[in-house]
């Protein structure tokens, strides 16, 4: 499958995936998208660069075990959960932020964009895994 | 409009419930997958079919205006769908190792816990 | 109140400890628990002679099943004779086990016995009642498999928890038909007992009453041992002798008698009622003298007699008779009295001679005079000789029977009553008198019992006597009386006496001794006669309790091999085929036929979509190689995506499409190294039975799921989300502000699950094989 076309277009490939799936992550709560969606889309970008590059490079680039990104969203989607314990309000309640970076631009921060960053982690983490690892075991 | 999906629902349950008794493990997962598509198809029929308007509010709006698609099984099944795909990957992944394992897909060959001769039972105090 | 129920279980878990801090101390430690307790109950003789009861509350599971305790002169005359001889049975178990490693066991199970004894007899509520009752069968199988590496008392244990457990379910199911007859009565349900006694509530004319009334019986025949069920009584003397002394003479084989007393004044004085009882009654009566005549074992000649003597107790309380009931309540505390004193001299022969066989035990009078002496009195009673309680008791139940008129159960009582002074008489002179032992122990070792062995026997001998000669004075009146009238449900007055004078009973009483002096001086020929006639090797309901055991292990293993044969195939079709059942049911049942689905309504391409799908699913049914299964999977999975994207879910349509993705990628990834064999090994028949129910599931769910959509659709949630979405949730996008915010704790949930499988992949894809074990490859990145 690593032909040559394929394995010099899926580094630019890969890049805009994760890009795209960054945006449709941010852009969830208003329009079409999420940690989900996001997630699936940042796992096939992965998949697709191991497919063609080796599973190696793959790992070296990811830097962290695909699960151990996995379990770092677990975490961070329940303590942004937790952090309503301290407004006495029940466990995972969305909290709002309003901030001003310049006078003009307000955006909009909330635990519940946390918990939704969370849920990515933990799709596109398990999912890269399982396609690493099967891919892997292809080769061997 | 409901009427013809429900068709297809009753369509992909007759295959899957089908091939899940298959006693072919490769078979079995084919089951599964599609499963989980049925059901998935289920909850967003019973949940009523709205053309091409998606449960999204406009910008600046409070309230969607007019009729939208019904978004909780929308909810549902998105969860779902994330969901029946580990799962099927963890049976694609069990069905492999099986197969290493015994080097057959016949699940009648798995009965590692349930031996074929089962010893008397002891009669007695 | 509450605690006087609970002392014994407290006491009980504490038992051990105690007796491992002091010892041989312990057991007289102990005893203050249910000496404490016969004072605390000796306290209300003189208010309940009044006719005075007390109701306790307490708050427990419901509103309808409270704790509640109701003390009237029944349940005290049963709460002092259990506390009562509950202490000399613990004082003589800490001398009969003396040195056993688990003295403590033995008596805290005693102690809890006691405590479950105690809330039965005082028990209201019916289903406080039957905790208890099943309380007793449980301490029962503890105390009687106490020897548990013995076959023989594992045995015995299992078939008296059987027995006693089956009979206390029917109990259970005969004491709701019970609370329900109240309902037609007052329009609930009547949960307390009390409130059947004191309200007057007829329930015999209650269409449901001979329902109530033999599953009742089958609870309390079971426990006091009546025939057919007089097996596992006999049997449960594998027990050490305290237990045969307490559980099964003294208390717990009464509690089916205390039940029947307690529920005389409901149901008693029904045709069924005064036939079954007195029938099974005699039955057993006759049944339980002639097996105890035959065997040569002093406690099975005893537990023989327990049973004759529980018969006699339900004839009485089944002729529903005033002075038939003062004579069976008589007779219960003269019972209690001699039968527990004459198992502990039972015991303490056993313990001090070492052996139990009648013809094998003699003169053992000077070696132990004071056993002797106690066994002597008990035996007085036993036979019915005056001054004792016996005496007493067979006067009142012969007067009770003359009166009642029945000449043919007078005649089997007077039979039973001369078989059992039989066998009293001889436990009391043969094992003394006569020449010396021929036993295992040498006789010059062979010497007075223990203080603690001797102590109940005197005691309770002694009080036998005493409540005789008292009778008249205050027994009678304070202690006799009140429970006389508790059985039969009004007020009466009667004065006990012992001298009646010359009169019939007397007579009968004569008689009744000179038959037993007859049968006792040819008792080795009825014995060898009896033998025959009732040889053990016959079948018999012993033997096939042990038929009905081995039956049901050997029928569960069939059960269990046809049903679990390790065919998943099978497994699954039947979980299948009950789905299917569960589904086509209901919509044949309540004639639903929705409408044809019109396919009109559709446009071409949402018609094209739904085709492809259909295909799809069409050829990953019929797909014969792995590329054929991989793209037709995928295809029906594109379809569905696209079916999302045309009614309103991009969101939907996109993790969709996505995830078809993947599961293409990863199934190629996999299905490589498999092959995927061209049939699905299942033959004609089994494709045929598959193909049915799978499309009975499928029709079914079709049918309702076009029913479901042709009926209004309730969109209350869907508006609510709707409506607060951008509000409160500051999100436009109501899918997945109901993911992340509304139903967040729903997410979190479920992304672990997706985490957890992760976890489950690779720890399977990094086990090594079982084959390839010793292929090392290095897997240390694999995470």
């Amino acid at each position: 499958m690593s032909t040559l076309i394929f394995r010099t277009i899926t580094p630019l490939l890969t890049a805009l995936m994760i890009v795209f799936s960054i945006f449709v992550l941010l852009r969830g709560h208003n329009e079409p998208g999420g940690g989900f969606i996001g997630g699936l889309i940042a796992a096939s970008a992965v998949a697709i660069y191991g497919i063609s590059n080796g599973v190696g490079p793959v790992r070296r680039a990811l830097y962290f075990r695909p699960l151990s990104i996995a379990a770092f969203g677990l975490v961070m989607s329940g303590l942004s959960g937790l952090w309503s314990a301290f407004k006495s309000v029940p466990f995972l309640t969305g909290i709002w932020w309003e901030v001003h970076i310049a006078s003009y631009i307000q955006i909009d921060l909330s635990t519940v964009l946390f918990f939704d960053i969370g849920v990515y982690l933990v799709v596109a983490g398990v999912m890269i895994g399982i396609a690493l690892c099967l891919e892997e075991r292809t080769y061997d | 409009m409901e009427g013809p999906l429900a068709v297809l629902v009753g369509v992909f349950f007759i295959a899957s419930i089908y091939l899940m008794m298959s006693r072919s493990l490769i078979r079995l997962l084919l089951g599964v997958a599609l499963f989980g598509n049925a059901v998935n198809l289920l909850i967003f029929a019973s949940g009523r079919l709205v053309r091409e308007v998606p449960p999204i509010i406009a910008q600046g709006a409070y309230a969607p205006e007019g009729i939208t698609a019904n978004p909780l099984p929308q909810a549902l099944i998105l969860t779902a769908i994330v969901i029946s795909f580990s799962f099927f990957a963890f049976l694609l992944v069990l069905v492999y190792r099986a197969y290493q394992d015994l080097g057959n897909d016949n699940n009648s060959a798995l009965r590692m816990a349930e031996p074929e001769n089962t010893p008397k039972p002891v009669v007695g105090y | 109140m509450i605690i006087a129920v609970f002392a014994g279980f407290i006491s009980a878990l504490f038992a051990p400890i105690i007796v491992k801090k002091t010892g041989n101390l312990a057991a007289y430690l102990l005893a203050l628990v249910p000496l404490t307790l016969f004072v605390y109950f000796t306290g209300f003789i003189f208010t309940v002679d009044d006719g005075a009861t007390y109701n306790f509350y307490y708050d427990w599971a419901s509103d309808k099943f409270k704790l509640t305790f109701y003390l009237d002169g029944l349940s005290l005359i049963f709460a002092l004779l259990i506390s009562g001889i509950g202490t000399f049975v613990i004082i003589y178990a800490g001398g009969y086990l003396k040195g056993h490693q688990n003295v403590g066991r033995f008596i805290g199970f005693l102690l809890a016995f006691m405590g479950s004894m105690l809330g039965l007899v005082l028990a209201d509520n019916i289903m406080t009642l039957f905790v208890f009752w099943e309380m007793t069968s449980i301490t029962s199988f503890m105390l009687i498999g106490f020897d548990n590496h013995r076959t023989a008392s594992r045995r015995s244990a299992i078939q008296a928890l059987v027995v006693t457990g089956l009979g206390g379910l029917s109990l259970l199911a005969g004491l709701f038909v019970l609370a329900h007859m109240g309902y037609t009565q007052t329009g609930a349900p009547i949960y307390e007992l009390s409130t059947f006694l004191n309200a007057d509530i007829s329930i015999i004319d209650h269409d449901f009453y001979w329902v109530a009334l033999i599953l009742i019986l089958g609870g309390a025949f079971t426990k006091s041992a009546q025939v057919p069920f007089h097996f596992w009584l006999p049997n449960a003397m594998e027990a050490p002798t305290p237990v045969s002394a307490y559980l099964h003479s003294a208390t717990m084989v009464k509690a089916g008698v205390y039940l029947l007393m307690r529920l005389q004044p409901v149901m008693g004085g029904h045709e069924l009622w005064m036939t079954i009882l007195p029938l099974f009654g005699a039955a057993t009566l006759i049944t339980g003298t002639l097996l105890a005549v035959r065997q040569k074992d002093l406690k099975l000649m005893l537990a023989y007699t327990t049973v004759a003597s529980l018969g006699l107790l339900v004839l009485l309380i089944g002729t529903s008779y005033k002075a038939a009931i003062l004579g069976a309540i008589a007779y219960l505390v003269a019972h209690s009295l001699f039968k527990g004193c004459l198992f502990m001299v039972a015991g303490a022969i056993d313990h001090e001679a070492g052996t139990r066989d009648i013809t094998k035990l003699g003169g053992l009078r000077k070696l132990m005079p004071w056993t002797f002496a106690a066994a002597c009195l008990a035996a007085i009673s036993m036979a019915g000789i005056i001054p004792a309680i016996g005496f007493l008791a067979k006067e009142e139940m012969y007067a009770g029977l003359l009166g009642y008129g029945n000449m043919a159960l007078l005649g089997a009582v007077i039979i039973g009553n001369a078989f059992m002074m039989v066998v009293g008489v001889a436990i009391a002179i043969k094992p003394f008198l006569g020449k010396e032992v021929k036993a295992a122990k040498a006789v010059n070792l062979i010497h007075e019992a223990p203080i603690s062995l001797l102590a109940g026997p005197i005691v309770l001998a002694v009080l036998g006597i005493l409540s005789g000669l008292l009778c008249s004075y205050c027994f009678g009146d304070k202690f006799l009386n009140p429970a006389a009238m508790a059985v039969y449900g009004k007020e009466f007055t009667f004065a006990w006496k012992l001298w009646h004078g010359f009169k019939t009973p007397l007579f009968l009483s004569l008689l009744t001794i000179a038959l037993g002096l007859l049968i006792f001086w040819k008792i080795d020929l009825v014995r060898n006669i009896l033998s025959k006639v009732f040889s053990e090797k016959r079948w018999g309901p012993d033997k096939g309790f042990d038929q009905f055991i081995s039956g049901l292990v050997r029928f569960s293993f069939k059960i269990t091999t046809k049903i679990q044969n390790g065919e998943m195939r099978r497994y699954l079709a039947v979980s299948f085929a009950i789905v299917a059942f569960a589904m086509a049911y209901p919509l044949i049942d309540n004639g639903v036929v929705p409408e044809f689905p019109d396919f009109s309504v559709l446009t071409f391409y949402e018609l094209a979509v739904l085709a492809i799908a259909f295909v799809g699913v069409v050829l990953v049914v019929r797909a014969k190689t792995r590329l054929d299964a991989i793209l037709s999977l995928g295809a029906q999975g594109f379809a569905v995506a696209l079916i999302f994207m045309l009614f309103g879910a991009p969101d939907l349509s996109f993790t969709q499409f996505m995830i078809e993705t993947l599961s293409v990628v990863i199934l190629a990834l996999v299905l490589t190294r498999l092959t995927l064999n061209k049939g699905d090994h299942r033959g004609l028949r089994d494709n045929i039975i598959d193909l049915s129910i799978a499309t009975v599931i499928g029709v079914s769910l079709m049918v309702a799921l076009l029913a479901v959509t042709q009926m209004p659709f309730n969109n209350e949630l869907s508006a609510f989300f709707a409506e607060y979405s951008k509000p409160i949730a500051h999100g436009r996008n109501i899918v997945n502000v109901i993911i992340v915010d509304y139903r967040g704790m729903d997410t979190f949930g479920e992304i672990a699950v997706v985490f957890a499988a992760g976890v489950s992949i690779l720890a399977l894809i990094r086990l090594k094989s079982w084959k390839i074990r010793s292929d090392q490859y290095d897997d240390e990145d694999l995470l």
